[in-house]
């Protein structure tokens, strides 16, 4: 069934024809043509296809378009804001926070959304809030670094 | 992975819209809330709904709400991340936000709903032992009007519960409870996060005023029988004693005999049972001390 929705993709109003049983995930890497969210698992375990939803990190690959009117959506796409990276962004190329960057733009979004809640995260409120997100590269020990660096970026930032 | 079959999908927005629906269309239609279990079901068990019935426009199904005669009303699409981080809840009942905190990982508790977590019946359900250990009701709506049914009495077996294909769950209901009530979840999986339980033990009691000893005692457990199941012979031997270690010891033996576990993947039915009686004893001892401040002792603090 195709139902015509209207949403918010990286701050610009989309108006588009779907399949409401369409996954957002394929939505964005199929249809729009933003391959930057990626599918690991498909099942909600891994992490690597998160994106924003209404500002919260949730499982794109669990997600159907026919939920999607109104609402609005950030992807990895989305969070550089003109020719600046995001502060997350920036310490993780850093710091080496990425080996194959398979599940780089899930971490991203996620770390993102944790630094939007908690500027100042102690590296048990990182290995919480990256629990869902799986890397098979790294070990960890640099996502936690380069997030903990992010934050250190934002804070000074916020002082200035 | 497997992508889901087509099929038709209605958002209506009142309850009333919704029963016509489901009548107009007939039996084989899906409600959908979060979709954590219903998409999961769909990509890798092949479940085709002949038509799914999102429920996020229905009003008055989401937040937490202390009324003022002390009970609190969580709406059936209220998140578990809601209900992790509710002031009103981690003040009143911290154990209850732990259960909710033990569910998959952020981006999952941000969809997934407590409504959804009781619907879908999975024995190793992470909320329902810490509600059922509150005596919390549910709110079942249709057509034909609303009726309420104890959490105890919702579950029929894996995947089982009381509602018939129309009804809705709309509401879970905690009565007002005493000042001086405590608890704790433990929920044991080796894996420490992303798992599903292979124990879950609610325990709930409230100390006595002068002497601290243990009323109303609740102790529930989750993935060791069809549904979450309450150890009363467990309950009995703690009611109106002083806790101790010993005891405390003693109660988990008596919950570990009352488990019907099974064996399956993740363990086998022996070393369940055995680990009832450990989390049990630990459960009892944890909710005397208060709750764990931080998800790292609430982690250490199992053993
Ligand atoms: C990666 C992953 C990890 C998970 N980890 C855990 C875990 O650790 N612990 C745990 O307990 N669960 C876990 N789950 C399972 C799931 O997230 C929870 O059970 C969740 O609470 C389901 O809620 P939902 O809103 O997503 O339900 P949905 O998937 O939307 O619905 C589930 C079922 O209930 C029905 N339903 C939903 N709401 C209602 C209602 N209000 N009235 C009537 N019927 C309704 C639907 O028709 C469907 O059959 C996990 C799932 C995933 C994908
Ligand atoms: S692809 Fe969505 S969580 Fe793995
Ligand atoms: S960098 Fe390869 S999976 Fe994380």
């Amino acid at each position: 069934m195709n139902q015509k929705i209207q949403f918010t993709l990286n701050g610009k109003s989309t108006t588009m024809e779907a399949p409401t049983h369409r996954l957002l995930l394929d939505l964005l890497r199929d249809e729009i043509g933003l391959t930057g969210t990626k599918e690991g698992c498909g099942t909600g375990d891994c992490g690597a296809c998160t994106v924003l939803m209404n500002g919260k990190p949730v499982n794109s690959c669990l997600v159907l378009s026919g939920e999607l009117e109104g609402a609005s959506i950030v992807t990895i796409e989305g969070l550089k804001i003109g020719p600046e990276l995001d502060a997350v962004q920036n310490a993780f190329v850093r710091d080496g926070g990425a080996q194959c960057g398979y599940c780089t733009p899930g971490m991203l979004m996620m770390s993102k959304a944790l630094l939007d809640e908690n500027s100042n995260p102690t590296e048990d409120d990182i290995r919480f809030a990256l629990s869902g997100n799986l890397c098979r590269c790294t070990g960890y020990a640099k996502i936690i670094q380069a997030v903990q660096d992010a934050a250190a970026m934002i804070r000074s930032k916020n002082v200035q | 992975m497997k992508r889901t079959e087509p099929f038709e999908m209605y958002q209506p927005t009142s309850l009333k819209e919704a029963s016509r629906l489901l009548k107009e269309k007939g039996p084989g239609g899906r409600f959908l809330a979060g979709g954590t279990d219903l998409v999961i079901a769909m990509k890798e068990k092949g479940l085709v709904p002949k038509y799914v019935v999102d429920l996020k426009r229905l009003p008055g199904l989401t937040g937490i709400h202390e009324n003022k005669d002390g009970r609190i009303t969580i709406g059936a699409l209220t998140t578990m991340r809601e209900i992790e981080t509710s002031p009103v809840l981690t003040k009143k009942y911290p154990f209850l936000c732990q259960s909710a905190a033990e569910v998959g990982s952020i981006q999952i508790r941000n969809r997934a709903t407590v409504g959804g977590n009781m619907s879908n019946a999975t024995p190793s359900a992470d909320v329902a032992p810490s509600l059922i250990a509150l005596q919390a009701k549910t709110t079942i709506a249709s057509a034909a009007g609303e009726r309420t049914v104890a959490l105890e009495e919702f579950f029929r077996g894996p995947g089982q519960n009381v509602m018939s294909t129309d009804e809705i769950l709309t509401e879970v209901t905690i009565p007002k409870t005493s000042s001086r009530l405590v608890g704790e979840y433990i929920k044991f999986s080796p894996r420490e996060m992303m798992d599903l339980a292979y124990v879950g033990v609610a325990v709930v009691y409230t100390l006595g005023e002068k002497e601290k000893t243990c009323e109303a005692v609740h102790i529930v457990l989750g993935a060791v029988a069809p549904t979450p199941i309450r150890a009363k012979k467990a309950e009995d031997a703690l009611e109106g004693q002083i806790l101790s270690e010993a005891l405390a010891e003693k109660v988990g033996a008596l919950a570990a005999e009352e488990a019907k576990p099974i064996s399956d993947v993740r363990s086998s039915a022996e070393y369940r049972r055995a680990m009832v009686g450990a989390m049990t004893k630990r459960a009892l001892l944890n909710a005397a001390v208060g709750p764990a401040k931080s998800w790292v002792e609430r982690r250490d603090r199992r053993y």
